[in-house]
């Protein structure tokens, strides 16, 4: 007569910390999580199909709407995919722009990352401490590029324009501030008990699985993992700077926020040595306006702040592709959601979707 | 036949009137000192537009929430959704009866004298007790009628977390009253008198059990998890709208001024200016005493009841929130045999210093 019954629930669309239209059908007993059904789809737009109609430049603005929250990462990848295709060297100095418009995207990304997760789990403060610090990046690519969301800021063999007066001592005096302002974020959570208790031995995800769902970026270097882009197939010009890639153990949500916080420290390295060695000259190689790529198909990755970002191109020798297609850290990292929370509760999912760091543009394309 | 009746029933409800309006004026100030408070620590500006520095804006809030469409979901209970807000609120505004919001004299009105509180109960604690846990029948009833998961988790945990920390509450303030002699709060401010110390000294533990059992209570960050906006959506008070949804909002906030105004009675003295028996320092009373002796009391009541407030909001702007389990566990393990514990050694303090 009196039985206890399973209950779906539905977390998502509309959910304060699905983290955009993610749709989560939960089955529940209590508040134990014991089967996840990940449904996405609300935000598809089909870019691919897109792109397979545009030319080659006008591609690129597409790739922006892909992952808003770190659209330097998509820029770069599809410019660099293209002119591997086309063979085009790239002038130093616009290589070194890249990298640092890049980890500084990279910055930015994680510290959206940071102030929502915390978010998630309750505390507010840093959420208002990561976007002070996020304004001052998005002033410099305003600075940049005209823009502070989807920048458009590449140009396939270089870029549209050099550095504008004064940028990098900007730049620089971001660099040196942001040490200290990280500092805050670290008294604030790092040995926090609350957010200890939270964090530590949730959401697990060890090497093997990892692996098998083809989890990438700082999820995968939790798990002991010690594949990053930048070090394991580098590009651009990543092979010249001195930095390490964080790798931990216990495979938890704690770690890949202690990783996260270990990347954003790095980057601030990078994005140091190369405004020490900013070589002068041009900024845009001598490419065509009209791009007609030689036939033939090119896949390549870079390591955006969710993993690996990877563009495949099929070339039929006209000026617009043929296939396109984007690998998306994102989506991939989400197949691993269901496998982390099943049998914990429903306050760690929130925690999990945090710590899995997705962008819904970047998983429904 | 008139004289008793203004004393038994109009001055009451006089008071009761005065003191209602007063507490909701302060809760509404509340709303809009917490939004301050929380912009200064956290970067931003809070509201500024309604009114110099945004002082009217809790006044446009509420006018707001009033004009509201009042929605009730189709498939709720609807004597019960609209009862809820009611038997939330009703028990915070009851606990105020007893609460002395001064003391050191009585206003003295066309002959009548009043004292400064409703009602000096010789129970008072334990009728707050009582009072004050029957504010989670509301949250609960309105987290089950409203016919929505996300509200009935949340209705489930508040209960679930009243039950564990009801007890540590109630101990916690039994050292007091075995200090004391007394469960009167007005018996309780003058026995700190008396004692020439105010009980946090000798009660530290006590008041930080109080404390935390009273933040959890009133499902106050870190323990917000009834509410939990970013896993439950808003929790027990998902579906409510307009005027309901207000009095929830009324009952949390008064429910936090009375955990203040407990604690500043019960552990930081009361009414009493610091050092109430040392004559020298009687110019801390700032001269209010002049105008009527009542004034003090309530000033010195009002800032250490507003240093606690200050404390929940900083407790606000600083804790990420508890998991459900790990909140159970704290109550259990840790604050349940930490207020036995502090009975016990009170005890052992009192008979030994006899």
């Amino acid at each position: 007569m009196f039985r206890t019954e399973m209950m779906d629930i539905n977390m998502g669309p509309q959910h304060p910390a699905t983290h955009g239209v993610l749709r989560l059908k939960l089955l529940l007993d209590g508040e134990t999580v014991t089967d996840t059904d990940v449904i996405i789809g609300y935000l598809h737009r089909g870019v691919e199909k897109l792109c397979e109609t545009k030319n080659y430049h006008m591609i690129e603005p597409y790739t922006d709407r892909l992952d808003y929250v770190a659209a330097m990462y998509e820029n770069l990848g599809y410019v660099e995919t293209v002119e591997k295709l086309m063979g085009v060297k790239v002038p130093e100095r616009a290589e070194y722009i890249r990298v640092i418009t890049a980890e500084l995207q990279r910055i930015a990304s994680h510290l959206v990352w940071l102030g929502t997760h915390a978010l998630d789990i309750g505390a507010m403060t840093v959420f208002f401490y990561c976007f002070r610090e996020r304004e001052i990046i998005l002033d410099l690519f305003e600075a940049f590029c005209g823009a502070r969301l989807t920048y458009n800021a590449y140009r396939i063999g270089g870029l549209p324009w050099d550095l504008p007066p004064g940028w990098t001592d900007r730049a620089r005096h971001f660099v040196k501030i942001f040490p200290e302002r990280q500092k805050e974020y670290d008294t604030l959570l790092t040995k926090n008990r609350i957010w200890l208790g939270r964090t530590k031995g949730v959401g697990i995800l060890r090497a093997e699985d990892a692996i098998d769902f083809g989890v990438t970026g700082p999820c995968l270097r939790s798990a002991g993992v010690d594949y990053d882009l930048r070090k394991a197939h580098p590009y651009s010009v990543y092979d010249r700077f001195q930095f390490d890639v964080p790798v931990t153990y216990n495979c938890d949500t704690y770690d890949r926020y202690l990783i996260r916080m270990e990347e954003m420290r790095q980057s601030t390295r990078i994005v140091e040595q190369a405004l020490d060695h900013l070589p002068a000259g041009e900024v845009m190689a001598k490419v065509p306006k009209r791009i007609k790529p030689p036939a033939g198909e090119v896949y390549h990755t870079v390591e955006g702040p969710r993993g690996e970002l990877g563009f495949y191109i099929v070339s039929q020798g006209e000026d617009k592709p043929y296939r396109m297609r984007f690998r998306s850290p994102s989506f991939v990292n989400l197949q691993a959601l269901p496998h982390m929370i099943r049998g914990s509760l429903v306050a760690d999912v929130v925690a999990v979707i945090g710590t899995l760091d997705i962008v819904l543009g970047d998983v429904d394309r | 036949m008139a004289d008793t009746l203004i004393r038994n029933l109009a001055i009451p409800l006089g008071q009761i009137l005065v003191v209602l309006g007063v507490v909701s004026l302060v809760v509404t100030y509340l709303t809009l000192l917490e939004r301050k408070i929380l912009g200064f620590m956290q970067l931003r500006l809070a509201p500024r537009r309604v009114g110099p520095h945004g002082i009217l804006q809790p006044i446009a809030d509420a006018v707001k929430l009033l004009i509201k469409e009042d929605i009730v979901p189709d498939k709720a209970d609807r004597l019960l959704f609209t009862l809820a807000p009611i038997l939330t609120i009703i028990p915070a505004f009851t606990a105020l009866a007893v609460i002395p919001f001064s003391g050191g004299g009585t206003i003295d009105l066309f002959g009548y004298s009043i004292h400064p509180w409703i009602a000096d109960v010789n129970v008072g604690v334990v009728f707050l007790l009582a009072i004050s846990s029957l504010g989670v029948y509301g949250i609960m009833l309105g987290g089950w009628s409203s016919n929505s998961k996300y509200s009935m988790l949340g209705s489930l945990r508040s209960a679930a977390q009243m039950v564990s920390y009801e007890v540590p509450f109630g101990f916690s303030i039994i050292g007091v009253m075995m200090l004391s002699g007394t469960a009167s709060m007005v018996g309780i401010v003058e026995a700190q008198r008396a004692a020439h110390v105010w009980y946090f000294v000798p009660q530290f533990l006590g008041l930080f059990l109080f404390f935390v059992s009273g933040v959890a209570e009133t499902n106050r960050l870190p323990f917000d998890l009834p509410e939990a906006e970013s896993e439950l959506v808003a929790g027990f008070h998902t579906e409510y709208s307009g005027m309901k949804f207000a009095l929830f909002f009324l009952a949390e906030y008064t429910s936090m001024i009375i955990i203040a105004s407990i604690a500043t009675t019960l552990f930081l003295g009361g009414w009493m200016r610091p050092f109430p028996n040392v004559e020298a320092l009687g110019w801390l009373n700032l001269g209010l005493d002049w105008i009527s002796p009542v004034l003090p009391g309530v000033f010195w009541f009002a800032t250490k009841t507003f240093l606690v407030l200050f404390v929940y909001l900083w407790l606000r702007g600083t804790f990420p929130r508890y998991r459900y389990d790990q909140l159970m566990r704290l109550g259990w393990f840790w604050m349940i045999p930490l207020s036995i514990a502090n009975v016990v050694a009170t005890g052992l303090a009192v008979i030994l210093a006899r």
